[in-house]
């Protein structure tokens, strides 16, 4: 009774045989068709003029297979300290913890807490103390890493860090105000993210 | 991230918006640096401007600020 049931499911569903992977995104598009091909209809003679859609610069396609690196945008306000470099991860201070970036990552938006950045390249590994700021992770593995203040680890002194958490935390005990406790506790933490930073 | 519509961060509910507790742990990073780098980031983060209020469609006198991070 079912002898031609193997038959009927070994020829594709429709259209099947014209899609390709569903978890391809194609890049954006730079132009509205709808609103060409209705120009057209009405004028067809004078060329569509071009849209706002035609001036940017599209979304990237994203392809299926993962790139093997990720592309790294690492900027300041005052200085772009990596511009379009390729790695194999990056470890950022997310508010919800450390937070490891592959290529292939999710696309993600993070807001950054006071930490260390490390940028892992082979067998290099670079960290940054980053003051807070925010990480972009593009679905095709580019990483746009954006923060106010960033010094390379060597650069903080210890002395200062320890003198800033005591008398942090001594403002901290003797707070009054909302904002006092608030800036107070910023100072703690800040200085606390600076001292592991130092040790660890 | 924060679940939707949950606590907001300590210095929000303290009434500070971001950008000044962002500015807030700049300082507080700048000033923990090395010598000749702590120099030159707080020599980077100077600001001079003048500042006048209008009223009735004329400026009041100027305000000149000079300073840096600890206004």
């Amino acid at each position: 009774m079912f002898r031609r049931a193997t038959t009927l499911l070994r020829q594709p569903l429709m259209g099947a045989t014209s899609r390709r992977f569903s978890t391809d995104l194609p890049a954006a598009p730079v132009e509205d068709s709808t609103f060409v091909e209705a120009w057209k209809k009405v004028s067809p003679n004078v060329e569509a003029p071009k849209t706002p859609l035609a001036y940017m610069k599209p979304r990237p396609a994203t392809p299926t297979s993962l790139p093997s690196k990720l592309t790294v945008n690492f900027v300041l306000p005052y200085a772009s300290e990596l511009s379009a470099k390729e790695v194999d991860m990056v470890i950022v201070p997310a508010t919800t913890g450390q937070m490891g970036v592959l290529p292939g990552h999710v696309a993600t938006i993070a807001e950054l807490k006071p930490g260390v950045l490390s940028v892992h390249e082979g067998n290099d590994v670079t960290k940054y103390f980053i003051s807070s700021g925010f990480a972009f992770i593009h679905a095709n593995s580019v990483a746009d890493i954006i923060a106010v203040e960033a010094v390379p680890v060597d650069r903080i002194d210890a002395n200062l860090v320890q003198k800033g958490l005591q008398e942090f935390t001594q403002k901290l005990n003797s707070a009054t105000t909302d904002l006092e406790k608030a800036e107070a506790q910023i100072g703690v933490d800040v200085h606390s993210a600076l001292n592991s930073a130092l040790t660890g | 991230m924060a679940s939707a519509g949950g606590a907001a961060p300590f210095w929000r509910a303290a009434g500070m918006t971001y950008i000044t507790y962002s500015n807030i742990c700049a300082n507080l990073v700048r000033n923990c640096l090395k010598e000749p780098f702590k120099a030159e980031a707080i020599s980077r983060e100077k600001v001079h401007f003048s500042l006048s209020k209008w009223v009735d469609g004329k400026p009041e006198k100027p305000t000149v600020r000079s300073e840096g991070a600890d206004h």
